[in-house]
């Protein structure tokens, strides 16, 4: 679900074939017939942006009809918790949680602890990247807060306030005729796959989840996924073989750019960064920081190390191992914040490594016209991308809103290298490091990301040798130092992972995350990728075919954390350590070594078996009791119901998305309440549900990619023998929409919302369909997003078209589902345009909307043509 | 008179025999639809390594079929047919319509077949058994995709009528243009019973004039390399061996995904019997051929053209003796 895996992971798709050869059942969930669909054992259609009613669905068949895994359910998951009574559920305020504040639109979570826990001083709103609440998932348990099992318990499961039963009260209305209805699926359909996936759990096998960007990119993104977590650990699919959640990165080590980030608000190792408010020092962080059981438990070791790493021996005890040098955090700097602050004028200048926001980020044209306001853009990519010629051939050039003349921004183009002629290494879903050779020198001026950012270090640092300012020190006392290679001087990009890897006080490589010290005497660029370079081999280049070994495939690449395979594997045995069958048995307790023993590396204590006790005043992963697999929180359990960590509430539910048709067939509420969005002109809104205004935007649109090209096209869009294989912008539409709208197949349609409208050539298929939902047939249009103004083969670009409204807890955009209009033929020209944009509906103040909506006759042809 | 091709034109020694010491095993290509996903990556993989220029930025709207069909440009090609019939059906049901196979299912394995009980074919512990009800989305539609290529056929029309010899058969058994000795007569163009093979008119590339089509990576293969298109193939739809092997592995692979109801399967250029003596590159599909553009009952051109030559020379024997009885009757 949420995943078109066929198209976008055609090469990772291999093992989904074979496993369907094997005689898996493949299910796929999706809004279009795809690639995937195609050769799936069975496709459901769903009405785009309600897969958490589906998924909710799912919850529902499970609990209605006693499908849980009950041991697992039991020992494994905070199911048993009780909760306290001030706690206020969606069901019970029509679409909120409790602790609502409305002047702030975000939660308080004060009121979704566990019942005899400390109230928690912390606001749950991950507001201006807080240090106190962050992505790491241990939601800052202060030290010193409870750790093991939570105060009240009901290991029946029937205290009508203990997680299982709030959960099943809160999804109780989520029937297969209610979830036929917000999804325009049958009820059947709904069956089918919720017996599918319960007949494939239990002791004796396991069925696991896919997704990718299907998923993540909505307004309540993070609780789709949360609801999928919440279905694996009902059935006990996580932590076990066959099981799991697989979330398929965008494309090449995105995943590697989490885990050493270019994220503003972590550090390498999902290590919060430090924020300006908080005035910590790097004790106080620390404290703030450290969970009181868990991998969280020696956050000390990590973050001085880290530092160590930074600054090498100028990082002293005395100095605080130079924390002060960390820059701190103010607000919100994610990517879209850093647009709207090109607006506004608060960010001059910008450098976009390997991005095309002008093509491929949410309301593309508002980053144009943002990009429009720098002072310089550094541009770094292979080709000359739309990013870097808006200045001269912008759409909003051509309908008059910008000149040339006016726009200050001074455009630095640097030409990249490419992945052939660079080496380095790729992280990939699975948490897979590879090492890739370089195969040949790039040519001309390109460079490497690396020789680009450590010879920009280099340069700034001899320009600032004299300088006596203190803000500069930082950057003046960095471990800079690596061995240059070559007539380009490349950065030797081994040396970087073997500082990232960590060394210990003599120089030796470290070859686990345990080794690693608090006192200094340990440097580490990433404590969870600590071991990758252990004993001096660079692991992630080993390449071991898997016939020539076991099933985990453990000599092929390194996979963070100590080449775990599986996270959470302790799971893969009953609380008493033994598999839970034998066909489906991955790590258990041996009596005789006193170890766990199995096929992977033990995500848990190795000595600690099914036995252990925590001792009063343990720490770390000795604070976890031998029967609980989740070390990643301080209880050892894993969080069906969280209460805390996540901003927008401690259960999924079901919204609308920010742009759609339809109310909420659930609750009054609409849409996530703290949805991120930005009232501004240049960022109007569709009316949406029972809004005046709203059925001038009848159709749910939702963007995508396709194998042919790659995202925003810089590396397709102008290599001719992909170009030639998807050569122009289209939209996919139903016979019955063409039928409707008078779409001709291989003419032209325009696509309008209240940003912009965009032309693309109609492709009529039965592979989308037209769904029966809350009793009215709703259509969907297909837009791919690859094109632009620049390359062998251009087109408009979808990202135009969609809205500025983000998940508030990671800040990503909704592309995946809005609303729009459609008519047939092509989008008139020049300022005409924005007319035709202008004569639609938008809001541009919470609430309200600004324009009356307006006749548009279905059939009538766009001017211009 | 006993219609029989006479010995008129006598034909050098066909390979392998032509090679002597020096023939290798035949070799060939096993496409098995069932496993394509559309990706193209075969198409892209083999213009790279041949150096195949691309040919039009041409949106077809033919489903994403942009690249229409096998050419001078183009030696594999991807189709995509959407049809509005299920994938799967009850492997009773798929049974029925194998039944109905035109290729004889690649010999004597597709009878006893019939007569299995259901489920004896491996198909591995999945759950639930393919004939289980279903709900009713989704399903009455699938979306057939398919790599097409040169068949490298056994009888191959286009060496036949090359009057340069540039065409030759390898010492793999395949079908190699020699651009350095093709001098462009396009003879083989209209010789090809596929349509396969074409005339490079792109300006400024390699080979412009020349004919041209898949040489199954000749290069490759001298090295011990797969082809490229294999290669690149991420799920093995594309499956390039040793041609006997390949043929034994395609009908045990037919009756598994017969038994697993996949509606519609047969094997295509897998029959030694057939009119261009049989595929060096076979299929698997899973509709008649004319639904992916393909010639149903193919015949080598050239076929006949020894009969015809014999009737030629007999008919030119019969008329040159008349005329000369003529004559003797004449003087008579």
């Amino acid at each position: 679900m949420g995943s078109n895996m066929a198209e976008n992971h055609p090469v990772a798709y291999q093992w989904v074939m074979e496993a369907r050869e094997r005689g898996a059942q493949v299910i796929h969930v999706d809004p279009r017939f795809t690639r995937t669909s195609a050769t799936a054992t069975k496709w459901v259609q769903i009405r785009a942006g309600t897969d958490i009613a589906f998924l909710g669905g799912i919850v529902n068949y499970i609990l209605e009809n006693g499908r849980e895994f009950r041991e697992y359910v039991v020992e494994y998951t905070n199911a048993p918790a009780i909760i306290t009574d001030e706690y206020r559920d969606t069901e019970d305020l029509g679409g909120f949680f409790s602790g609502w504040d409305e002047a702030s639109r975000s939660y308080g979570n004060e009121t979704w602890r566990y019942d005899g826990a400390d109230p928690s001083p912390m606001h749950g709103h991950r507001e201006m990247g807080a240090p106190t609440d962050q992505a790491t998932g241990f939601g800052g348990h202060s030290a010193g807060a409870p750790c093991c099992d939570p105060p009240h318990m009901d290991p029946t499961l029937e205290d009508p306030r203990c997680v299982f039963q709030i959960l099943k009260r809160h999804f109780s209305r989520y029937t297969p005729e209610r979830v036929a209805e917000i999804c325009g699926c049958s009820p059947d359909d709904l069956r089918f796959v919720a017996r599918a996936l319960c007949d494939n759990s239990g002791r004796e096998r396991t069925a696991s989840f896919v997704y990718s960007v299907g998923w993540t990119q909505h307004t309540v993104g993070v609780q789709y996924i949360r609801t999928a977590a919440i279905i694996q650990l009902l059935l006990g699919n996580i932590g076990r073989p066959g099981g799991g959640i697989m979330a398929l990165r965008g494309h090449a080590s995105i995943q590697g750019s989490t885990d050493i980030p270019t994220l503003f608000d972590i550090l390498p190792g999902y290590l919060p960064m430090p924020a300006a408010q908080a005035r910590h020092d790097l004790r106080t962080y620390i404290e703030s920081q450290t969970a009181p059981g868990g991998i969280w438990g020696t956050v000390d070791a990590y973050i001085v190390s880290l530092l160590k790493a930074y600054w090498g021996d100028r990082a002293t005890a005395e100095n605080d191992f130079c924390f002060d040098y960390l820059p701190r955090i103010s607000g919100d700097h994610s990517a879209y914040q850093a647009t709207l602050g090109m607006m506004d004028g608060s960010v001059k200048g910008y450098f976009l490594l390997g991005e095309n926001p002008a093509v491929g980020s949410a309301h593309s044209r508002l980053h144009r016209l943002a990009l429009a306001h720098l002072d310089w853009l550094v541009v770094r990519d292979l080709v000359e991308i739309e990013s870097a010629t808006f200045w001269r051939d912008a759409p909003e050039i051509e309908t008059g809103e910008l000149r040339t003349g006016d726009i200050p921004t001074e455009v630095f183009f640097m030409p990249a290298a490419s992945h052939v002629e660079k080496a380095g290494s790729f992280t990939n879903t699975q948490r897979l490091l590879q090492w890739r050779d370089q195969a040949v020198e790039p040519k001309g001026d390109a460079r490497s990301e690396l020789w680009f950012m450590y010879h920009l270090g280099r340069i700034i640092r001899e320009k600032l040798a004299n300088s006596t300012d203190p803000r500069d020190r930082g950057l003046l006392e960095l471990a800079w130092e690596y061995p240059l290679t070559g007539a380009t001087e490349e950065p030797d990009g081994e040396a970087v992972l073997r500082e990232i890897n960590g060394r210990q006080a003599d120089g030796t490589l470290l070859s686990a995350s345990a080794q690693l010290k608090a006192d200094g005497s340990t440097t580490c660029g990433c404590w969870i990728y600590c071991g990758c370079y252990a004993d001096g081999v660079n692991r992630t280049a080993r390449r071991k075919p898997h016939w020539e070994q076991g099933l985990e495939g453990r000599e092929w690449g390194w996979a963070w954390p100590q080449n775990r395979r599986i996270l959470y594997n302790r799971a893969s045995a009953d609380p008493q350590g033994k598999p839970w069958s034998e066909r489906k048995k991955l790590m258990w307790w041996d009596e005789a070594s006193q170890r766990w023993v199995g096929d992977d590396e033990i995500d848990f204590a190795p000595d600690h078996g099914p036995d252990y006790r925590p001792p009063d005043g343990a720490r770390a992963l000795a604070a976890i009791d031998g029967r609980r697999p989740f070390i990643a929180h301080p209880d050892g359990r894993a969080w069906i119901f969280a209460p805390r960590g996540v901003v927008d509430g401690p259960l999924p539910t079901h919204f609308e998305p920010e742009e759609s048709p339809f109310a909420n067939l659930l609750y009054p509420q609409r849409a996530n309440p703290p949805r991120q969005r930005f009232f501004r002109p240049a960022n109007p809104y569709n009316p949406s549900g029972d809004s005046p205004g709203a059925d001038a935007y009848p159709f749910v649109m939702t963007t995508y990619r396709l194998t042919e090209h790659h995202t925003a096209g810089g590396m397709s869009r102008f290599v001719p023998h992909l170009s030639e294989l998807q050569p122009e912008m289209f939209c996919e539409v139903s016979p019955e929409l063409a039928a409707l709208r008078a779409l001709e197949h291989g003419g032209w349609a325009t696509i309008v919302t209240s940003r912009s409208a965009i032309e693309a050539r109609v492709l009529v298929t039965e592979r989308i369909r037209p769904l029966d939902v809350q009793g009215k047939t709703v259509h969907q249009v297909g837009l791919p997003y690859h094109w632009g103004r620049n390359g062998i083969v251009t087109g408009d670009s979808a990202n135009d078209v969609v809205p500025l409204a983000l998940d508030p807890n990671v800040h990503i955009e909704e592309v995946k589902a809005a609303s729009c209009d459609i008519r047939p033929g092509r989008r008139p020209r020049g300022p005409a345009l924005r007319r035709l944009v202008e004569s639609y509906p938008r809001i541009t103040r919470d609430g309200d909307v600004t324009q009356a909506p307006q006749e548009h006759a279905p059939g009538t042809r766009s001017e211009g043509r | 008179m006993m219609r029989r091709p006479l010995p008129v034109v006598e034909r050098p020694d066909a390979w392998p025999a032509s090679y002597g010491d020096e023939a290798r095993p035949r070799l060939g290509f096993f496409t098995d639809t069932t496993l394509c996903i559309g990706c193209k990556a075969c198409e892209v993989a083999c213009k790279e390594w041949n150096d195949v220029p691309a040919d039009g930025y041409v949106w077809t709207g033919n489903s994403y079929d942009n690249t229409g069909g096998l050419s001078a440009n183009t030696w594999r090609h991807v189709a995509f047919i959407e049809q509005d019939r299920p994938l799967h059906v009850a492997p009773s049901k798929a049974r029925l319509r194998e039944a109905e196979m035109r290729d004889g299912a690649a010999g004597p394995d597709a009878a006893p077949l019939r007569d299995r009980p259901s489920g004896g074919a491996p198909r591995g512990d999945g759950y639930p058994p393919p004939d289980a009800p279903r709900g009713d989305g989704g399903e009455g539609m699938r979306w057939l995709m398919s790599s097409d290529v040169c068949k490298h056929c056994t009888d191959a029309a286009c060496l036949d009528v090359c009057p340069t010899g540039a065409l030759f058969r390898t010492e793999f058994g395949t079908v190699v243009v020699q651009q350095d000795v093709c001098n462009g007569c396009g003879y083989c163009v209209v010789a090809c019973p596929f349509g396969v093979i074409g005339r490079r008119e792109i300006a400024g590339s390699k080979g412009v004039g020349m004919a041209q089509k898949c040489t199954l990576c000749y290069d490759r293969t001298k090295d011990g390399l797969e082809p490229a298109c294999a290669k690149a193939c991420p799920t093995e739809s594309i499956q390039f061996g040793k041609l006997d092997e390949l043929r034994e592995r395609a009908s045990r692979r037919l009756e598994q995904v017969v038994a697993r109801g996949f509606d519609g399967a047969r094997l295509y250029g897998a029959n030694p019997d057939d009119g261009v003596g049989g595929f060096g590159a076979f299929f698997l599909l899973l509709d008649e051929p004319e639904v992916y553009g393909l010639p149903p009952d193919p015949v080598a051109t050239t076929r006949d053209l020894p009969s015809i030559y014999g009737w030629m020379a007999l008919a030119a024997g019969t008329l040159g003796a008349l005329v000369g009885l003529s004559f003797l009757g004449g003087r008579r």
